[in-house]
């Protein structure tokens, strides 16, 4: 598929946040319920990769009659390849705080956390000031709502949020069965809802703007600008905003350094395309037409000709076994089996078939693992290892 | 610098003594200490009420808490993929060279430990590393040594 769609920049995320207080006053005065029909209304997905529709969250979250409940605002942006996370809490931190607050009065909770991974502590000082200043005017307005930092300590599982829960409860951070979800039993069992730091910039940019600017951009079932974490060999590194729903092709025309090989779409978790596949996948979640819509977190990684898939997909899979938090058999075992088979075939202890079993294997973990982690490490392996058998063997 | 049962008890004070107060404890002991040591974490166990092996447990679960001794500075180099591509292999030997020690190893004098680590979240400045909770990015064997020295220098001004 040839895509007539152009890359197209948006700037709404990093705007300037100066008119907050504004929008956050505006908004606490507007029924729950109106504020809610705005977010669906503009098909606002999670922007943390999993894409959950923001405006069901928060509706479910805030039908549970509970008298304690929390928003927390997920930070703990481990997914190789993306930093995009870290880019709006240094720049534009009210934005976040807005949203938060005013996610609490939709939901009725009064209390909200940041768990923000232990590797971004430097970004503490200047949050925390952010913070105080926030609070300070919410109780000039007589808003009750308050915003502590929890720090995470170095673990990639706790972005997923059941395992983000338990970590602030101060346990290990392995995933709970699902259901109940966090809208029924969150953090410490209380009704919770939890997005995606990005999320919440575009709940902001929905309150100021409304929902139809941000429903005008991007592709049906993909709407809206998401920011492009874009990094591996590509002369312009960085972050990028850029509508839904572009093809691969367009983005490597613009970010490619002329001899792209592959691109790793939503991180070591995510789908490795290689260069004959570019023009049929396009960026967005599922639901177009034709080709392949791939979702994705933000993480972009571009390779060239000059790197070995080979290397890449250890470097992976050795991610992957060291942050398994190994509650779960076919993870935990899974991951080290992945690891061992690809290093036996390419010292030749192993023959070629052998990929098929690990193959096997990966579907099996797809099946039975208990999250996201252990079902998510088959898209990376299976895309590599079918497109570049050859580097896998010798 | 407190001693460490004091520092537990302050801390637990300040943060509560309930389950969920737990991993505020660890962090602000492995700030000042740097690591827990198995006295740390049955005093944080008695301090809070909890069996000493769900506080074994849940510290190590995570990467930033270290169990065993470590230096005044710990330098963390990312080995995820885009730092791994850029060079990061490079800016470890470098590091390596400067302060004879290996991954994994602290210098005699306790200074400096040496660790990787996975995705800091720094790829378009690859490679990047941190130092205590200090970043560092775009590095090559010429800055690394240079920041290295920086910190060395540093420690001979008795800082």
């Amino acid at each position: 598929m040839s895509s007539n769609y152009q890359l197209k920049r948006v700037d709404f995320i990093f705007k300037d946040e100066k008119d907050w207080k504004e929008i956050l006053k505006n908004n606490i005065n507007r029924p729950p319920q109106e504020l809610i029909n705005e977010l669906i209304s503009s098909e606002l997905k999670g922007r943390g990769g999993a894409g959950f529709p923001t405006g069901l969250k928060w509706k479910l979250t805030a039908e549970v009659d509970d008298m304690t409940k929390y928003v927390i605002c997920n930070a703990d942006e481990g997914e190789p390849g993306t930093f995009k996370d870290r880019e709006i809490l240094s720049k534009v931190p009210f934005k976040v705080l807005t949203s938060m607050a005013v996610c609490g009065h939709v939901i009725g909770s009064k209390e909200g956390y940041i768990y923000l991974r232990g590797e971004y502590f430097f970004l503490q000082p200047e949050l925390n000031k952010a913070i105080c200043e926030f609070e300070q005017y919410c109780q000039e307005i007589n808003f009750d709502f308050r915003i502590r930092i929890f720090m995470g300590s170095g673990a990639y599982i706790c972005g997923e949020e059941t395992a983000l829960f338990e970590s602030m409860e101060g346990k290990r951070g392995e995933p709970r069965n699902k259901p109940p979800f966090p809208s029924n039993f969150g953090y410490m069992g209380k009704p919770t809802v939890i997005n995606n730091v990005e999320t919440l910039a575009h709940t902001y940019t929905i309150f100021e703007f409304g929902a139809k600017r941000f429903y005008d951009l991007g592709v049906q079932y993909s709407r809206g600008s998401k920011l492009f974490s874009v990094s591996g060999d590509t002369p312009k590194p960085g972050i990028y905003e850029l509508e839904l729903g572009m093809s691969l092709e367009d983005f490597v025309d613009e970010f490619g350094d002329g001899d792209t090989k592959a691109v790793q779409v939503g991180g070591a978790s995510g789908f490795l395309v290689p260069r004959k596949r570019f023009g049929e996948t396009t960026i967005g979640f599922q639901g177009k037409l034709t080709g392949i819509s791939l979702p994705t977190g933000g993480s972009m990684m571009l390779f060239n000709s000059s790197r070995s898939m080979y290397n890449v997909l250890d470097n992976y899979l050795e991610f992957f076994r060291e942050e398994s938090c190994g509650q779960c058999t076919p993870c935990r075992v899974g991951c080290q089996q992945l690891l061992n088979g690809i290093k036996a075939v390419k010292r030749g202890e192993k023959n070629a078939l052998y990929l098929d079993k690990l193959l096997r294997l990966t579907e099996t973990m797809q099946y039975t693992a208990k999250c996201g982690l252990g079902q998510s490490v088959a898209n990376s392996f299976s895309s590599i290892v079918e497109n570049f058998r050859e580097e896998m063997i010798y | 610098m407190y001693p460490v049962s004091e520092l537990i008890r302050n801390l637990a004070d300040q943060h509560g003594r309930n389950r969920h107060n737990l991993l505020p404890i660890l962090q602000g002991v492995v700030e000042q200490e740097k690591y827990l040591s198995e006295y740390s974490m049955i005093e944080i166990a008695r301090e809070l009420d909890l069996p000493a092996s769900e506080v074994y447990g849940t510290a190590t679960f995570y990467s930033f808490l270290e169990y065993k001794k470590m230096g005044k500075y710990i330098i963390r180099v990312c080995k995820t993929i885009t730092c791994s591509m850029k060079g990061k292999n490079q800016v470890v030997k470098a590091i390596e060279d400067m302060l004879k020690i290996s991954v994994g190893e602290t210098t005699p004098d306790g200074n400096f430990s040496l660790l990787q680590t996975n995705c800091l979240g720094l790829c378009h400045k690859a490679p990047a590393m941190l130092i205590n909770f200090d970043v560092y990015t775009d590095l090559t064997p010429e800055k690394v040594r240079e920041i290295l020295t920086n910190y060395i220098n540093k420690k001979g001004k008795g800082e």
